[in-house]
C-alpha cells in the first residue's frame, strides 16, 4: 500500500523522466539516420518502443483488485486522468484524419472540431460529477440502478456494444494500417501485431493498466502531431507557434485559390455542408461525446466527484491543443501543395507522389493534356495529409517515424479504452450483476479477462477483412450513442420523474429511429428527410427519445419514494458512493 | 418559501446549469451562424468567423469548464455539501 501511494505522489516526476527518455529516443533516431541507418529500420524501432513501452506499464499496472481492474482504484488524479481521457478520447481518426477532412472541406470541416469539444461542457456539468457520485463501474450500472431492473441494463449494453464495437474495429484496423507500413509485413498479419499491443495494456491490469499506458500514449502523441507542424510553420513563416501563424497563411491560400479559380473557398462557410448540416453534425457529434461509454468510464476513476469535474476540464484542454492544431497542420499542408506542386510538370513531380499513388491514396490525371498539374487534377485522400505532409515538405525520414509512433498511440489508447468499456459491460453487467450475482473476485476477473481476449480477437478478425462498411459507420457510433443513452442518463439525473418506463421506452424509440434513418438511408434507398445527411442521424433519434422518454413517464407512474432520495443523494457531493459494489 | 438544504442547493446548481448551457449554446451555434459577416472582421491575420470556429469556440469550452467547477465547489460548500477528506 505504502508503494503504491509513493507512485501517485510521484506521477509527475517518473511522466517527466519518462517525456525526457522519449525525447532522447527521437534524438537518437535522428542522429542514426544522419550517419546512414536505413529507413526501414528506423521504422521498426518507433514501432517496437512504442508497442515495448506500452507493454511495460501494462505488465507494471497488473492487478488482482477488482477496484483497480474496473475504476483503476478511483485514485487518479484530475491532471493525469484528463491526459488519460485525451488519449482514451483521440483515436485513430483524430490524428490521422482530422486535418486531412479539414484540407478538403475547409471552414466546413471545423464542425468536426467545435462538436468534438463542445461536448465536454455537457459531459462536465450534466453528466461526470453525478455519475462519479453514484460510483458505478460501468455505464449500464447506472441505468441499471436508476432504471430499477435488468430491462433498462440490458438495454444500455446493447446500445454500448453497437457503437463501441464498430469503433473498436476501425482502431484495429488504424493499428493494422500503420504497422504494416511501416513495418513492411502483410496487413493480415500487422492487425494482430497491433491486437497484441492492444492486449498488453488492458489485460493484466484492466482500468489501472489502460489509465497509466493512456497517460503514456498521450504524451507521445502530442509531440508528434506537434513536431512537423512547428517544423512547418518556421520554414514558411520564419515563427515556430503554427496555431498563432496560420492566420496569414490561410490569406495567402485564399489570394492562390482565387487566381487559379477554385469554387470553393477555404474560408468560405458552407461549401460542402449546407448550414442545417453543419449545425445538425455539430449537435451529433457534442451528444454523442457526451455519451460515449468509454469516455464517462473515465470520470469514474478520480478520487471525488470535486476532481471528476475538474479532470473534465484537463481533457478538454489536452484535446484542446491537439484539435487546434489540426487546422494550422491542415492549411501548412495545403499552401505546400498550392505553392510547390499545383503547376509544376507532370512528369517532374517528386517522388512521394509516386509512393502514394502506388498505394492508391493519391492520383494525378493530366485532364486537359498540357503537362502541367492542375488543381482539379489531383486528388489526394484525406487519411494521407497528416503521415505523408513531413514527406511533402522534404522532412527527414525520422519525423515520418514520430508520426506514425504517435498514430499508433492514438489508436492503440482509444482501442484499449474501447474494449474495456465492452468487455466490463459484459462481465460486470452480464455476467455478475445478471447471471451469477454471488461470483466472487477472482472469478470476475477472470471472466472479465477472457471477454476482453474474445472481443479483441473478434474485433481483430473483422477489420482483417478490411470491411469498408464498418470504417464508415464509425461516424455513426455519435448518433446512435447520443440518441440511446444521452436522454437516458441526462434525464435520470436532472428529472426525478423520469421513471423506468418512460427510460426504457426512450431508449428502444431514440435508439431505433436512429438505426432506421441510418440503415434505411444508406442501404434501404431511403430518400434524405429535409436533406439531412446520414452522419447527422441523431437530429430524429434524439428528439424522439426525448418526446417518447418525457411523454411515457409523465403517463406512468412516479418513482418510489425511495428512489427521489437516491436522486437527491446523487446530487450531493459529499457522502458515501450509492452503487453496491464490493 | 421553505425549501429544504437539497432543494435549495439544487436551484443553485441548476440556475448554474442553465447560465453554463447558454454560453456553451452561444459558442457552439449562436456565433457560427453570423460566420459570414464575422469573416469580414481580420484578427490576428484570421478572417474572424474562422477563427472562432478554429479557436476561439474552443478555448471559450476550456475555460467555460474551469469556472463551472470553480464556481460549483463554491456552491457545495455554500451548503456544506462538499467533499471534506480531499485536501487538494
Amino acid at each position: 500500500m505504502a508503494k503504491k501511494k509513493g507512485f501517485i505522489e510521484n506521477l509527475g516526476k517518473i511522466y517527466g523522466f519518462y517525456t525526457v527518455g522519449f525525447l532522447v529516443f527521437v534524438v537518437i533516431m535522428a542522429v542514426l539516420e544522419q550517419i546512414g541507418v536505413p529507413n526501414k529500420v528506423i521504422g521498426y524501432l518507433f514501432i517496437a518502443m512504442t508497442i515495448c513501452i506500452y507493454a511495460v506499464i501494462g505488465v507494471l499496472a497488473r492487478t488482482a483488485q477488482v477496484s483497480q481492474y474496473y475504476v483503476a482504484g478511483r485514485e487518479v488524479p484530475p491532471v493525469f486522468n484528463g491526459m488519460a481521457t485525451a488519449a482514451d478520447w483521440m483515436s485513430g481518426a483524430s490524428f490521422v484524419g482530422m486535418a486531412g477532412s479539414l484540407y478538403i472541406l475547409g471552414y466546413d470541416g471545423l464542425a468536426f472540431v467545435v462538436g468534438w469539444t463542445g461536448g465536454y461542457v455537457l459531459v462536465a456539468i450534466l453528466l461526470a460529477p453525478y455519475l462519479r457520485k453514484f460510483g458505478a463501474y460501468t455505464v449500464p450500472d447506472f441505468l441499471g440502478s436508476r432504471y430499477g431492473g435488468n430491462v433498462a441494463r440490458l438495454i444500455g449494453i446493447v446500445i454500448l456494444f453497437c457503437c463501441s464495437f464498430t469503433y473498436v474495429t476501425a482502431q484495429t484496423y488504424a493499428t493494422g494500417i500503420i504497422t504494416s507500413r511501416f513495418l513492411q509485413i502483410p496487413f493480415e498479419w500487422a492487425v494482430f501485431i497491433g491486437l497484441t499491443g492492444i492486449l498488453v495494456c488492458s489485460m493484466l491490469g484492466g482500468m489501472r493498466g489502460v489509465t497509466w499506458t493512456q497517460v503514456a500514449q498521450y504524451i507521445v502523441l502530442i509531440v508528434a502531431y506537434m513536431v512537423p507542424v512547428i517544423i512547418l510553420s518556421f520554414q514558411v513563416t520564419g515563427v515556430p507557434i503554427p496555431q498563432l501563424m496560420y492566420g496569414g497563411v490561410l490569406s495567402k491560400i485564399t489570394a492562390l485559390e482565387q487566381s487559379i479559380g477554385v469554387s470553393k473557398l477555404t474560408v468560405e462557410p458552407f461549401t460542402h455542408y449546407n448550414p442545417l448540416n453543419f449545425f445538425g453534425l455539430i449537435v451529433c457529434l457534442m451528444l454523442g461525446t457526451a455519451s460515449l461509454p468509454h469516455i464517462l468510464m473515465r470520470f469514474f476513476t478520480t478520487p471525488s466527484v470535486r476532481s471528476a469535474r475538474l479532470s473534465v476540464g484537463w481533457a478538454l484542454l489536452f484535446i484542446f491543443f491537439l484539435y487546434f492544431t489540426a487546422p494550422a497542420y491542415a492549411t501548412f499542408a495545403k499552401y505546400e501543395i498550392y505553392a510547390n506542386v499545383i503547376g509544376s510538370q507532370i512528369t517532374e513531380l517528386p517522388e512521394w507522389v509516386n509512393l502514394w499513388s502506388n498505394v492508391g491514396l493519391l492520383s494525378v490525371a493530366d485532364g486537359n493534356g498540357d503537362g502541367i498539374l492542375q488543381l482539379a487534377e489531383l486528388k489526394i485522400n484525406r487519411d494521407i495529409v497528416v503521415l505523408a505532409t513531413p514527406e511533402i515538405a522534404g522532412l527527414p525520414y525520422v519525423i515520418s517515424g514520430l508520426v506514425a509512433a504517435g498514430g499508433l498511440s492514438a489508436a492503440l489508447s482509444t482501442a484499449d479504452g474501447l474494449l474495456l468499456a465492452i468487455a466490463n459491460a459484459f462481465s460486470h453487467d452480464v455476467y455478475y450483476r445478471m447471471v451469477n450475482p454471488k461470483a466472487d473476485a477472482e472469478s470476475r476477473l477472470i471472466v472479465a479477462r477472457i471477454l476482453l481476449v474474445v472481443i479483441a480477437f473478434g474485433a481483430a478478425m473483422l477489420a482483417r477483412t478490411k470491411p469498408a462498411d464498418i470504417l464508415s459507420m464509425v461516424a455513426w457510433a455519435f448518433s446512435i450513442a447520443a440518441s440511446g443513452l444521452f436522454p437516458a442518463l441526462v434525464l435520470g439525473i436532472w428529472w426525478k420523474r423520469a421513471n423506468t418506463a418512460g427510460a426504457i421506452s426512450g431508449m428502444l424509440v431514440g435508439f431505433g429511429v436512429c438505426l432506421w434513418y441510418l440503415v434505411g438511408t444508406r442501404y434501404g434507398g431511403m430518400d434524405l428527410i429535409f436533406g439531412i445527411g446520414n452522419i447527422s442521424a441523431g437530429l430524429f433519434g434524439i428528439p424522439a427519445a426525448f418526446i417518447t422518454m418525457i411523454v411515457v413517464s409523465l403517463a406512468t407512474k412516479a418513482p418510489s419514494s425511495d428512489m427521489q432520495r437516491f436522486i437527491d443523494e446523487l446530487r450531493v457531493p459529499r457522502g458515501k458512493s450509492l452503487a453496491q459494489n464490493r | 418559501m421553505a425549501k429544504n438544504k437539497n432543494e435549495q442547493h439544487w436551484a443553485k446548481t441548476r440556475t448554474l446549469m442553465l447560465i453554463v448551457l447558454s454560453i456553451w449554446a452561444f459558442f457552439s451555434f449562436f456565433i457560427h451562424a453570423f460566420v459570414r459577416h464575422l469573416n469580414e472582421i481580420s484578427f490576428l491575420g484570421f478572417p474572424f468567423g474562422f477563427y472562432m470556429a478554429s479557436q476561439g469556440a474552443l478555448v471559450a469550452f476550456v475555460v467555460l469548464i474551469f469556472w463551472y467547477s470553480n464556481r460549483q465547489g463554491k456552491i457545495d460548500k455554500e451548503f456544506d455539501f462538499h467533499e471534506k477528506s480531499e485536501s487538494k
